[in-house]
């Protein structure tokens, strides 16, 4: 049965995805929940809680007030806490009650925003999705919010966010002077759920710049609101997560930016910087088109201008077997010789990365709820332990986080690959030491 | 990287001297703030305490991911399952349904029965109005051999009724069965309701041995048989005030209670153990003057070596924080300062006694949203009674414990002393103990 779990943990949810993509942007994000949620995000999920503030609170929904529709105490509370504390924005996120209840939260934040004068948003969770869908929503919202128009783009400033704009103009327009717009480049998607503490994260800045790339900010680590706004000024974004995806699309249809899926790592690095360069200079999509009859038929199900974005899928050996072996219509469950298990863009760039490196045939085992488009031939949504457990039945050699240990086979070689975003923070130490992303192999 | 936001902030709202507080809420219920200190326990660490139970949770993805993390990082994710809740189960209305089969799915798949399963239902039951009584009889009747205990995670109702904690410790001691007391069971007592055994050298332990009593602790219980013949003793006793809602099962069994919750006044130390004496008529009680005079010399020891140190205490130290601010204080030391959200009923006395005698003393929020960015550094180090008075004031010397641990009686005054000169001596990592969840079980972060 899907939704029961003998052994294993789920990963974090969308609240707490909402909660750790805005995290630096000094916003300040509200949970409409009674309790735990807080506690659970700061306890497990977020590893800059104790030495970083950050506005992040719950309303502590009583029983009375979501039976009586008491959204006024939730407006005052929001409006009492951002007068005293005076956040950039305002962000709010629902839980399961209010999901049930309707609470309307796009009507909260617009009279919020109208009271406080502070811009407002509302992320639709409600607790029942991982947090690729919440972080992601998030960044969505900062994207369509938040991010000017750059110096070769013609956009509008968004109605709600020119109180924010005036502070942040003037910053824009010194910083990008002198930088190679060509050059210039945002990761999007990048959150300590993924990627762990700041300096892990910067690996994949350093990766790329030694392919001449300038980052021109990183969505959402160690920069602030300030230079997030000023992404319309790359040429190219890179998303490095799938938290990413939904931003990036933001940008383009905003300011035109183009974007490729994959995150720097290893030998794979080499081959993302060249489709980011084909991004710039327009000639990726006849690449992809290329790519498409290819690749993509071998999938069957995955829509081909997403699968081409995604750079890690390309030419990959899993996908070649499983191509071959549906040609010949021969049983597919031939499997590849190492079984990755996590996030679809981390570990479709590892899995490309250690293809390039060993010539061994690598498939994505992926849990998460967001795949369309992130997953090459060969590599499979997974929903649910027992489900993991019967992909795994056969697995040889696999590497995940730690706790996927107790469901895999006894005889099975495993790798210890810690994710913050599903074992919390039972394993920091042990990322701590070890290499950033972008140099895992 | 340690980044502030907020040195400018007035703290009115979340800091108060006590002379102005309200009784029993000085502090307005408004966002909520969760500070990284979590050695409080929960509704996981209390539960794993019965030995041979399993727990099961069924709620949705975020509700779930505190929980189950609990269990892992105590090293007891094989003692723990759960059942997601989706959109489609609160649409459709088959929120029984899937609870059944769920837990059946997971009790089918566990490598071994549990004796015990508590299964712990949410919210969305809650405002749903699921039929409880049918989803425990049908997995009654599919598991006979495994008694299901009705435990809840409802957080929801924390300020309009009990909180979960209160009503795990109501639910745990459901198992125990009624029956005659044995000849073993009427020489013991059994004392339930706390995650903590109490001190071997309390008062109530010293008492019951000196007068040929066995004393049977859940916490100490080892296997589920064990754990079950906590109701065979001639009476119960409760030390903790969460475990009072525990009390209306002691009534049920039969068993005569008492509930003795561990305090800082000599005179409430005395009746307690007065009131325990005539209840077993006991041949000999403890030397009230004599302990009461080691007391004040432990205290005076204290004072001697840490007298000059400004004190914060917290809620979550001990159930009775005003009260040990009040036995601090009149006995010299300077107590500056206590962290608190609310002021329990059985402290009203000991917080107007404060408020006569140290109308200056500062209580402080720990939830208030303003204790988010508020200073956490202090002029001078801050001798810290709790881990989140000493998160909130930056120290490195406190005493590490919560809620009250073992500690009883004048014994443990005289404990609490010694931990005090203790903590001022030595410094602690503060950033790694507090952030540990459930202070004495196993860590595995």
């Amino acid at each position: 049965m899907r939704q029961a779990y003998r052994i294993i943990p789920i990963y974090t949810a969308d609240v707490s995805g909402v909660c750790s993509a805005l995290y630096e942007l000094g916003g300040m994000t509200v949970m409409h929940d009674p309790s735990g949620c807080n506690s659970t995000y700061n306890t497990h999920d977020e590893i800059r809680w104790y030495d970083e503030d950050s506005l992040i609170f719950i309303s502590g929904l009583t029983e009375i007030d979501a039976i009586m529709g008491n959204d006024e105490k939730f407006i005052h509370d929001i409006e009492e806490a951002a007068s005293e504390l005076k956040p950039r924005f305002i962000a709010l996120a629902s839980s399961p009650i209010p999901y049930m209840n309707g609470t309307d939260f796009p009507a909260i934040a617009e009279v919020t925003e109208q009271d406080t004068g502070i811009p407002a948003f509302a992320v639709p969770t409600n607790g029942m999705h991982d947090y690729v869908r919440g972080a992601g929503m998030a960044l969505a919202e900062i994207a369509e919010h938040f991010v000017l128009p750059g110096n070769n783009t013609e956009d509008e400033l968004p109605e709600n966010a020119e109180t924010a704009a005036e502070d942040i103009k003037e910053v824009k327009d010194k910083d990008t002077a002198g930088k190679d717009r060509n050059r210039l480049v945002n990761l999007l998607g990048v959150t300590p759920l993924d990627f762990g503490p700041l300096d892990h994260a910067e690996s994949m800045k350093r990766s790329l710049e030694k392919y001449g790339w300038q980052i021109n900010s990183m969505w959402a680590m160690g920069d602030t609101l300030d230079q997030l706004s000023k992404s319309a000024d790359a040429a190219v974004n890179v998303v490095v997560s799938s938290v990413g995806l939904r931003a990036a699309k933001v940008l383009k249809k905003r300011f035109g930016t183009p974007y490729v899926v994959g995150a720097p790592v290893g030998l794979f690095t080499e081959k993302l910087s060249k489709a980011m360069e084909e991004a710039v200079s327009n000639e990726l999509e006849s690449s992809c088109k290329q790519r498409n009859q290819s690749v993509v038929m071998a999938s069957g199900c995955q829509k081909r201008s997403e699968l081409t974005k995604a750079v890690y899928t390309w030419d990959r050996i899993a996908a070649k077997h499983f191509q071959s072996n549906n040609d010949e219509k021969e049983n597919t469950n031939q499997q590849a010789e190492i079984t990755l298990i996590g996030e679809p863009v981390t570990m479709g760039s590892l899995a490309a990365a250690i293809e390039l490196q060993y010539g061994k045939s690598v498939r994505v085992l992926c849990p998460l709820e967001e795949t369309e488009g992130l997953l090459a031939a060969g590599d499979e949504a997974v929903c649910g332990e027992e489900m993991m457990e019967e992909k795994l039945k056969d697995a040889k050699i696999i590497a995940a986080d730690p706790l996927y240990r107790p469901i895999c086979p006894k005889d099975s070689r495993f790798y210890e690959l810690p994710h913050i975003a599903f074992s919390g923070r039972i394993y920091l130490k042990k990322i701590k030491k070890m290499p950033g992303f972008a140099d895992l192999i | 990287m340690l980044r502030r936001l907020g040195e400018t902030v007035n703290p009115e709202g979340a800091v108060i001297a006590i002379k102005d507080a309200e009784f029993p809420a000085p502090f307005a219920s408004e966002l909520e703030f969760n500070s990284p200190v979590h050695g409080a326990w929960n509704i996981v660490h209390t539960g794993m305490q019965v030995p041979g139970a399993h727990q099961i949770y069924v709620c949705a993805d975020n509700c779930m991911r505190g929980v189950v993390l609990t269990a892992a990082e105590m090293n007891a994710a094989d003692r723990f399952s759960f059942v997601i809740l989706k959109e489609e189960h609160l649409l459709n209305g088959n929120l029984e349904d899937i609870t059944i089969e769920g837990v059946s799915d997971v009790l089918e798949r566990l490598e071994k029965r549990p004796k015990a399963v508590f299964l712990f239902t949410v919210c969305l039951h809650h405002f749903l109005g699921s039929d409880l009584e049918r989803i425990y009889g049908e997995l009654e009747a599919r598991f006979p051999d495994i008694c299901f205990v009705r435990c809840f995670m409802d957080p929801i109702m924390r300020k309009s009724g009990l909180t979960p904690d209160q009503k795990l410790r109501l639910s745990m001691y459901n198992p125990l069965k009624k029956g005659p007391v044995t000849e073993e069971g009427k020489r013991r007592i059994s004392v339930l309701g706390s995650d903590f055994a109490l001190d071997e050298t309390s008062d109530l332990k010293r008492l019951l041995r000196c007068n040929d009593y066995q004393v049977k602790e859940s916490p100490s219980c080892e296997t589920w048989e064990d754990y079950l013949a906590l109701s065979d003793c001639r009476m119960m006793l409760n030390c903790y005030p969460s475990g009072k809602f525990g009390m209306e099962w002691h009534a049920r069994l039969g068993r005569p209670s008492l509930y003795l919750p561990s305090c800082f006044g000599y005179d409430e130390i005395v009746d307690q153990l007065e009131r325990l004496s005539k209840s077993l008529d006991f041949l000999g009680v403890l030397d009230y003057e004599g302990e009461k005079e080691s007391c004040e010399e432990a205290l005076h020891e204290a004072f001697l070596e840490v007298g000059d140190w400004p004190i914060a205490i917290d809620g979550t130290f001990h159930p009775r924080p005003m009260g040990l601010a009040r036995l601090l204080i009149s006995h010299g030391f300077h107590v500056e300062r206590v962290y608190l959200d609310a002021i329990s009923p059985e402290e009203e006395n000991d917080f107007r006694w404060l408020q006569q005698h140290a109308p200056e003393l500062m209580l402080l929020a720990t939830v208030q949203v303003k204790m988010r960015v508020l200073p956490r550094k202090t002029e001078r180090e801050m001798l810290a009674l709790g881990q989140k008075a000493a998160w909130f004031t930056g120290s490195r010397h406190f005493v590490n414990m919560v809620q009250g641990a073992g500690l009883y009686g004048f014994d443990g005054i005289r404990r609490l002393a010694h931990l005090m000169i203790e903590a001022a001596h030595e410094e602690k990592e503060t950033p790694d103990l507090v952030i540990r969840k459930g202070w004495g079980c196993e860590s595995c972060i």
